[in-house]
């Protein structure tokens, strides 16, 4: 069981007001909020032991490098990597994904297939556009059905001898639905591709074992799963990173440098190129401590509770759809009300400490498909509460009469 | 009236409303109810993308002044413009270069002006600037 109330007090963000209401954030699939414990972490680098890593002969230097790599290894321990140097920091997801496709730059030829799906963030979209234009290769679409989920049947016969990469996020961020990835990552490895999951919306809700799943890479962002903005990590299996060029070059890459010739450091420095996020990456691994302190069913259990209790009231209003309606979700509800404008719902929602997301949610391809400009979408944390839905139920309908 | 002068006037206006509530209805019925654009102008020719909001304008000019019409897909930004055309439509070029949006601050309406709202309505001024200074250009 989840004490909500004690959970709630390590947030200390839940207590503020925002335009004269007490704050209810349900824009966590855009970022989590950060408990004490974490931010804690921070103030400590900062007042104790801020440093350059890897480098200083000092104690500062030491204490600092220590506290990095430490977090690392719980990065490690948490998705299950079998090496700690495969799990490289990033600046996050976005940056995870730049740093695989341009890599693949030199690995794709003309004629190669490359497979996304139909329920990706612009940027599991755009990256690889952008590689294909540089390579020829050929970018295909693995398409959805209405409820948002992805036709695998259409997956296989996409499937052939030139697919080269699938690109697929574990779980949408505009729908919520939880990709089947075993299931995709297996058939993929069977024609002999190599599979990037994009995590940034499963990290803060499921724990993923990268060993289990086989997965060729990995991408999530701190900032998802109650930690700082700016930094995330990509998990890559050794033998893809060792293929790898280096995507940035720069210090702490390098292993000897001279006008005519530079050899590259080993794994994780030889994608980690000048000084990184220092107390990013150490307050990451703060954040999964404190994830796991709470643990991961209990947290998916809760919030599962709190998308049913949120679905089965907001089905309640007059004219609402919600879209997105897979059989596997997680706390996310995107929606829309009669022929009212989302923009003109999320604005009054403000007006009363509501915090949700309106628009398009950065996936573009999945508002063509239901052909509407955007939704509304409310998405639940483990410290969101019932009676904040319910407050939120009466603002909405409080909106909806005001615009009607 | 001047652009200051209807500034003014809507200042005062504001001035009546108790509460967020009051001003936000009168905002959202001011966009109900206003017919803003010549449908023919709902075009890619005359649309101005926000993220959030999209906003359609049209200018022309009459007898020195200009005339703008306008219109959105959602009602709040089509109230803010129902506003705003009131101030800059139907003046000379010159007074609408010239003319600031510091009274939207006064209306408690600024967070909807703020350049990262994309809502469109930041670029649909600039877009107004644009074409007061093309008639300013031709009547010199």
């Amino acid at each position: 069981m989840l004490d909500i109330e004690s959970i709630r007090k390590d947030f200390p963000i839940l207590n503020r007001k925002v335009n004269g209401k007490p704050l209810i954030y349900f824009d966590n699939a855009a970022t989590s909020q950060t408990p004490q414990q974490v931010i804690d972490v921070i103030v400590d680098y900062y007042s104790n032991y801020n440093a350059n890593i890897h480098r200083g002969v000092h104690s500062l230097s030491q204490e600092a490098t220590d506290a990095y790599e430490e977090s690392r290894l719980k990065i490690q321990k948490h998705f299950n990597a079998k090496h700690s140097h495969e799990i490289i920091f990033t600046a996050g997801t976005t940056h995870g994904i730049n740093l695989v496709a341009n890599g693949f730059s030199s690995v794709l030829k003309k004629g190669d297939e490359v497979l996304v799906s139909a329920l990706e963030h612009h940027s599991n979209i755009v990256p690889w556009q952008m590689l294909c234009e540089r390579t020829g290769a050929k970018l295909k679409v693995i398409p959805m059905n209405q409820n948002g989920e992805l036709i695998l049947s259409e997956f296989d016969s996409l499937l052939n001898e030139n697919t080269k990469l699938v690109f697929v996020n574990h779980i949408s961020n505009a729908l919520g639905t939880i990709n089947p990835i075993a299931e995709i990552i297996e058939k993929a490895h069977k024609i002999g591709a190599a599979v990037l999951v994009d995590g940034a919306q499963s990290c803060p809700h499921l724990k993923s074992d990268v060993q289990e799943l086989g997965v060729d890479f990995y991408v999530c962002s701190a900032h998802k799963m109650c930690g700082p903005t700016g930094v995330g990590i990509l998990y890559g299996k050794e033998e893809w990173l060792n293929k790898l060029p280096p995507y940035q070059g720069g210090g702490e890459m390098i292993a000897e440098v001279s006008f005519e010739k530079t050899t590259y450091a080993g794994l994780p420095h030889k994608f980690e190129a000048g000084t990184p996020n220092i107390c990013g990456g150490i307050a990451f691994g703060a954040a999964i401590d404190y994830m796991n302190s709470i643990g991961f069913d209990t947290i998916a259990n809760y919030e599962n509770e709190l998308l049913k209790y949120g679905t089965k009231e907001l089905l309640k209003i007059e004219g609402l759809k919600i879209y997105g309606t897979a059989k596997h979700k997680t706390s996310v509800i995107s929606f829309n009300v009669s022929s009212i404008h989302p923009y003109d719902i999320g604005t009054i929602l403000d007006k009363m400490g509501i915090a949700v997301r309106t628009g398009h949610h950065c996936a573009q391809p999945i508002m063509d498909f239901y052909k509407i400009p955007g939704t509304i979408r409310a998405s639940f944390m483990f410290y969101n509460a019932k009676e904040e839905i319910d407050t939120f139920i009466a603002a909405l309908k409080k909106a909806i009469m005001m615009l009607s | 009236m001047t652009i200051e002068e209807v500034q003014n006037q809507i200042i005062e206006e504001f001035s009546m409303f108790e509460d967020w509530e009051e001003r936000y209805q009168y905002m959202i019925d001011l966009g109900k109810t206003l017919p803003l654009i010549d449908k023919k102008y709902k075009n890619e020719d005359h649309i101005i993308k926000g993220c959030q909001s999209k906003v359609w304008v049209h200018a022309n000019m009459e007898d020195d002044k200009v005339k703008f019409t306008a219109d959105s897909d959602a009602i709040i930004t089509k109230g803010i413009i129902a506003i705003l055309i009131r101030v800059f439509s139907n003046q000379h070029p010159k007074a609408i270069i010239e003319a600031n949006t510091e009274f939207i601050d006064k209306i408690g309406l600024k967070e909807h002006l703020s350049p990262t709202r994309a809502n469109g309505l930041v670029s649909m001024i600039k877009q107004l600037k644009l074409y007061a200074i093309a008639y300013q250009t031709q009547l010199n």
